[in-house]
């Protein structure tokens, strides 16, 4: 993992000073509420429902068990003892005290860890692949990049007052974890026919209101000049992105506006003027945190185990766990490890402190004390030894941690939705909660097979709803709660946006309407097709003729 | 009263008279003032009979305003400003950038309108080098504001060599 020096500490703790005297200023009446809102927006801070909210940056998803036993911490002194993890590589604090959130600011500094930039109009946190460094369909490690544009966009001067929030995605593997093309810029390491290391630059992706996949403006950018190409795409965005209307001023809007061509020609005239200079990335700069994101030493091992083989035979459901949260490792004897946060019943996402300390414990039992945080909303535990497999389960079980679903569907994504937020137009865990239950039988959920479920509260879609196989839309319809289903959307390396299956649904309707979609899946579906592979060949038709059938 | 203070945050004297969007050749010419800030649309109008005035001029920009339109004139502009219609708006922290590294200005760029402490340390950093501040704004707390940060990472106007070639 990334370490800080001297540097990186210094400006952390100028910025908790800065804050600790504007939130002073507030409280004191010296600050108007207008003047301080973008100052706590920058630093994490929402004001919920209920609550103030405090989003907290896991880096790229990389998250040491340190760092984890001191989110239990502060879950447990300045929260409610329980945490959220979002669906961007953050972690969410639903009821901090204003007044105290410096101190939780200057506690989280003890760990290298911040609230710097994970909200406002601003470059926020870059994420990526959970599996970068230990999958074995990786072209390159994604994490040096990743904590290369960290730096880069942290405190940028420059881009501190965008037009609208600005997300980056790095992406190394082959699979797309990260849901590279949804994002403002989405960033896919290549190599050229020479071997050198590049990225195939995607801009103008996003979900929210007006839901996007991102177009290429360059298919090779040497790695040389990731950041120098980065500052003219967002220089362009900075002076010519809408702010007449908020709705509009995603760089989306402007890409889609000027056309993806002339937006290319725009970036590239921009970036005649720092091409080749200061800004141009070194060779030691890149080993230089290449150096933080080193294999750990990993034992000599063979790929099988006796008393794995064993407990596979014996006890099926560590043979389904083993099935479905264990994937394998670029190193032989070793495995990634998935902790499903999915366990029927819980809010997707959702940790309690003993949970966090227990997972930490784990980590360091057996994962060198590392471990990554997923768009899904789950955990991984990336450096496992076959061997351990048994003993983790069995920890894993006692502790309701061991929900075997991943890639299933209930292993869906949902945001906190109207329980907790002020924007949500309707309640998204209810409805998480009872598509799980109706579904939650292991044999059911293999029979489905490889599938999303994606649940966003309202259209600013913190849930993914778009990019779901299966996308479900909190609306309100005259101050009443309703759900609207999409179908088809994807966010891997195919990625794609789903198509609205026709009128919105009532809460309790909502798991008979999933139950219908999957009849029509299971019905139609050649050999082993995967739910999208069956809907894209047959289209939305046959599943809207399925829901929308009036009983006889 | 407004204050004026310069990237040190020491107080400067306000010399210019600032002219209102709309203002036309006769509000120059009328005035008494020898140093006259003008809007872009007034400069580019009426160039050359504001140089007949014999007067120093220097032209100030809307955050919708381009800048590249005066770029034949930078030599006769000792002064630029860039006015923020809101804080919130971030436009004019580019033109700066592109004033100083683009079109190589070397004179005075100021910030004006909605100008408050938390924005002057990035302000600075993009390359302006006075700031009007709103009086709202304490003068030791701007001060102060512009020394917010010890370090930076990016490479800027004021840092051209961003921290990962200066790290020891």
């Amino acid at each position: 993992m990334y370490r800080y020096d001297q540097y990186d500490r210094q400006m952390l703790q100028d910025r908790i000073a800065q804050f600790r005297d504007q939130t002073r200023r507030f409280l004191a009446g010296e600050l108007e509420n207008a003047q301080f809102l973008p100052l706590r927006l920058q630093n994490g801070l929402y004001v919920q429902r209920l609550a103030p909210m405090l989003r907290v940056a896991i880096p790229y998803g990389c998250l040491s068990s340190v760092q984890l036993r001191k989110l239990a911490h502060i879950a447990r002194h300045y929260d409610k003892g329980y945490a959220h993890f979002s669906t961007r590589q953050n972690i969410q604090f639903n009821w901090p005290k204003l007044p105290e959130v410096p101190d939780i600011l200057a506690e989280l500094a003890e760990v290298e860890m911040h609230a710097i930039q994970t909200s406002g109009n601003c470059i926020r946190n870059t994420t990526t692949d959970q599996f970068a460094g230990v999958s074995p369909h990786e072209i390159e490690d994604s994490r040096p990049w990743c904590e290369i544009i960290r730096q880069w966009s942290t405190f940028h001067p420059e881009f501190a007052h965008l037009p609208r929030k600005f997300k980056i995605a790095v992406c190394g593997t082959e699979t797309d974890q990260a849901a590279t093309q949804v994002h403002d810029i989405g960033l896919y390491i290549v190599r050229n026919f020479t071997g050198d290391v590049g990225f195939q630059v995607l801009v103008g992706g996003g979900l929210g209101r007006t839901p996007v996949i991102g177009q290429v403006i360059n298919e090779f950018l040497p790695w040389q000049h990731l950041l120098s190409y980065l500052d003219a795409i967002l220089r362009i965005y900075n002076q010519e992105g809408r702010r007449d209307n908020k709705y509009k001023a995603r760089i989306k809007i402007l890409v889609k506006e000027l056309g993806v061509d002339v937006f290319r020609n725009k970036v590239e005239a921009e970036w005649q003027y720092t091409k080749d200079g200061p800004n141009t990335l070194t060779e030691n700069e890149f080993k230089r945190c290449k150096a933080f994101f080193t294999d750990p030493v990993y034992d000599t091992l063979v790929n099988d185990d006796a008393a794995v083989s064993a407990k596979l035979n014996s006890d099926i459901r560590f043979n389904n766990w083993m099935e479905r949260n264990v994937r394998d490792h670029k190193q032989i004897g070793y495995r990634i490890v998935t902790l499903c946060l999915k366990a029927t019943g819980a809010a997707p996402g959702d940790l309690d402190a003993e949970q966090m300390e227990f997972v930490a414990d784990l980590a360091d039992r057996y994962s060198f004390g590392e471990l990554r945080v997923t768009h899904e909303q789950n955990l991984v535990l990336t450096d496992v030894k076959l061997l351990d497999l048994p003993a983790l389960y069995d920890a894993l079980q006692r502790e309701h941690l061991a929900t075997p679903y991943t890639g299933l569907l209930n292993d869906m994504i949902s945001c906190p939705g109207g329980d907790f937020c002020s924007l949500a137009n309707a309640k998204s865990i209810p409805i998480a909660e009872a598509i799980q239950r109706r579904f939650d039988n292991f044999e059911l959920q293999k029979q489905i097979g490889e599938i999303t479920l994606n649940i966003s509260g309202c259209m600013n879609a913190c849930g993914h709803h778009h990019v779901g196989n299966i996308g479900v839309l909190g609306v309100d319809k005259k101050g009443e709660e309703f759900y609207q289903v999409t179908l088809g959307g994807s966010s891997d390396r195919q990625a794609a946006l789903g198509k609205v299956i026709g009128p919105s649904f009532a809460q309790e309707e909502m798991p008979d309407v999933v139950d219908k979609v999957l009849q029509v899946y299971l019905a139609r579906r050649q050999n082993n097709e995967r739910f999208i592979d069956t809907y894209n060949r047959i289209g939305i038709e046959p599943f809207q003729e399925h829901v929308y059938a009036k009983a006889d | 009263m407004p204050k004026l203070i310069d990237t040190l945050g020491n107080l400067v004297d306000n010399a210019w008279l600032q002219l209102p969007k709309d203002a036309t050749l006769d509000h120059v010419v009328q005035s008494s003032s020898k140093l006259v800030l003008v809007p872009c649309k007034l400069w580019l109008a009426e160039k050359a009979s504001l140089l007949a005035t014999g007067k120093t001029f220097g032209v100030w920009f809307d955050s919708d305003e381009p800048v590249g339109h005066i770029n034949a004139d930078l030599a006769l502009l000792p002064l630029l400003a860039l006015n923020f219609p809101t804080f919130m708006d971030g436009r004019s922290y580019s033109k700066a950038c592109v004033l100083r590294q683009q079109m190589k200005y070397e004179g005075e760029i100021r910030a004006i309108g909605d100008v408050l402490r938390d924005q002057l340390f990035y302000l600075k950093r993009c390359g302006f080098s006075s700031f009007d501040l709103k009086d709202s704004v304490k003068l030791e707390d701007a001060q102060k504001a512009l020394k917010d940060f010890t370090t930076n990472y990016q490479a800027t106007v004021e840092e051209p060599v961003p921290l990962y070639r200066r790290r020891a």
